[in-house]
């Protein structure tokens, strides 16, 4: 079993170590600083530390006004409330004026768990996805959370990057070299390609392991950067294996199976199915159950993939 | 040590290239008529727009600009430069005429206001004016920008000051109180907020669409050092802003009292000219009056 470490846990960390490096690091939270793990960095650099209390329309802003004036701000909440309760702000005084602001957010989609349908963000991509210029990112484990961190603390300009509540499985090894834009191959193979993110990529290599038992040779891609995608790293799939599976904690509508979509649309189509939450809220539960609820789970990954090969031609 | 946004400079206190292109023995008044018909003018030829915010707040941005601010219009840029965030981004205009005036681009692009890949956009844009700090449009955003600003400046020991001009009507919006409370929480006292207390919005008076006041006392109660004026006397633009500078410890905001199109009768007042260009007989009378 593989080690399990929590990413948010992990981000703390970075920011301090980032924090240390960098005098302009600045950091913001709006009341959840023990949850978002920004507490490390609070606790290490107080007076870059900007608790602004429950006010991410506010954080947002003050954001932009520091990295106007040259520093990094980097601004942490939950998922839901990072994304749909500040939009316009993002949106306006980031996004449109091409701010150098980093909003990382934790405790996304339905393994949030028992608080529920209002705290679990499933259309948080959609919405920064659609924004001009937004690099997004969804690690997949701690190691690839602290080099995500990394990259965006030097990338220039606005970023997203999307972390849960709970620990994963630690999936890459220090070996991994982390780039933004760039698909990684967790496994190769010819009949078809997982493309995953997140907290999905993990039950999407179990999925593949599965199928393998039963001769069918799947490809996995960690699409860790959803924006810009990995267009190449999509098309040379599509060409290769010839059908696509998706997966992710989000809305079908507007994340990955959207973009991938989009991508193979454009170039070389291939049948394709999208494990995803289907237009529904979330709910209170266990985030083990909640997935198998849902439909996001290495078995209905491999359902998927079985599908797609029906439909091959 | 990774590249930060702009580069620190040491303060050269020598530097007063504040005041622009402009002497500042210049009758100020005059400099206001210009401005308030370079406003119309650029409205009228744009067939759109909003005259009356921007002739409201023309003696505020006024002073700023040529009394001020420390500013250089060939370095739009310049690390040093006090910092002026306009949060209602629909008066554009009187920006872009008192930027335009000052020599940041040549008065001549003031006719390309709202028209296609012109730099001078309907709403403020920071990505394409040069002097324009803020990209707004969306009400309620500029005063969270203004006070992390003011922290940026406070964090580097910077003497820059932060000045947002706001308007009364964007005070419906619960940002600028989510702004106004962490402002007196982080005591930014390099940071003055004006309020051009005009009493109009889009469709009506203030007191009719959202009670504002009273407006002074919203802002003590959050913890800002309030100071009133009239603000189309200059002269008292002018020692509202020297006083907010010598307030230390919390936030001033000024609530200058305006007049909603003020300087050309038919729009003073007028709810109508919240967002409506001049026609041409309009646009040729209201230069009549301004002459």
């Amino acid at each position: 079993m593989a080690e399990e470490i929590a990413p948010r846990e992990v981000y703390g960390k970075m920011l301090v170590e980032l924090g240390r490096e960098n005098p302009d690091i600045v950091v913001l939270d709006a009341d959840l600083f023990p949850s978002t793990m920004t507490r490390y960095f609070k606790d290490a650099f107080p007076e870059r530390f900007l608790e602004v209390g429950i006010a991410e329309q506010n954080m947002v802003g003050i954001a932009c006004g520091l990295a106007a004036n040259g520093k990094i701000p980097f601004a942490s909440t939950f998922a839901v409330f990072g994304t749909s309760r500040c939009f316009d702000q993002i949106r306006v005084s980031v996004a449109q004026a091409k701010l150098n602001v980093k909003i990382v957010v934790t405790h996304s989609g339905l393994t949030v768990g028992e608080d529920g349908a209002s705290h679990q963000a499933l259309e948080d991509l959609a919405l920064i996805c659609s924004l001009p210029g937004f690099t997004v990112i969804v690690p997949a484990d701690a190691v690839e959370t602290a080099q995500a961190i990394r990259a965006v603390a030097t990338h220039k300009g606005p970023c997203y990057v999307r972390l849960v509540r709970g620990k994963l499985p630690v999936i890459l090894d220090d070996s991994y070299r982390f780039e933004i834009g760039k698909a990684y191959t967790l496994r190769k193979g010819k009949d078809a390609t997982i493309i995953a993110i997140g907290t999905m990529v993990a039950p999407a290599l179990e999925a593949a392991s599965m199928l393998s038992g039963e001769g069918i040779d799947c490809r996995v891609l960690n699409m860790s950067t959803l924006k810009p995608i990995d267009e190449e790293a999509i098309v040379k799939a599509a060409q290769e294996t010839g059908a696509i599976v998706t997966a992710e904690e989000h809305q079908e509508h507007g994340g990955l199976a959207s973009t991938v979509s989009r991508v193979t649309a454009k170039h070389h189509p291939v049948p394709m199915v999208f494990v995803a939450v289907k237009d529904k809220f979330g709910m209170s539960g266990k985030p083990a159950e909640l997935l198998e609820k849902y439909g996001l789970t290495a078995k209905d990954i491999a359902a998927a993939v079985k599908e797609t090969l029906k439909r091959k031609v | 040590m990774m590249p930060s946004e702009s580069k620190k400079q040491s303060k050269t206190p020598t530097d007063n290239s504040n005041v622009g292109v402009f002497s500042s023995d210049e009758d100020l008044a005059a400099v206001c008529k210009r401005l308030r018909r370079d406003i119309v003018t650029m409205i009228g030829k744009a067939g759109s727009g909003h005259p009356g915010g921007s002739l409201s707040a023309v003696e505020i941005v006024v002073t700023l600009y040529w009394k001020v601010l420390h500013h250089k219009p060939a370095d739009p840029a310049w690390p040093d430069r006090d910092r002026f965030i306009l949060s209602k981004g629909h008066a554009a205009p009187v920006i872009y005429a008192a930027l335009a005036e000052c020599g940041y681009f040549p008065k001549s692009e003031l006719d390309t206001l709202r028209k296609i890949d012109s730099h001078l956009q309907g709403h403020a844009d920071r990505t394409s004016t040069p002097g324009v700090e803020m990209s707004s449009g969306s009400l309620g955003q500029g005063l969270s920008f203004a006070v992390g600003a003011a922290l940026a400046g406070r964090l580097d020991s910077q003497s820059w000051h932060v000045y947002a001009l706001l308007s009364d009507g964007e005070c419906d919006e619960g940002q600028t109180w989510e702004a106004a409370m962490s402002a007196a929480m982080f005591k930014v006292d390099n940071l003055t907020a004006i309020v051009d207390k005009n009493s109009i919005q889009l469709s009506g008076f203030t007191k009719d669409i959202m009670k504002l006041d009273p407006l002074n006392k919203k802002f003590e109660s959050f913890g800002w050092h309030v100071i009133e004026i009239d603000g189309h006397d200059l002269k008292q633009v002018l020692d509202a802003i020297e006083r907010a500078r010598t307030v230390k410890g919390r936030p001033t905001v000024i609530i200058a009292h305006t007049v909603k199109g003020k300087g050309v009768s038919f729009m003073e007042n007028n709810v109508d000219f919240h967002g409506k260009a001049p026609n041409p007989e309009q646009l040729e009378q209201a230069l009549k009056e301004l002459a």
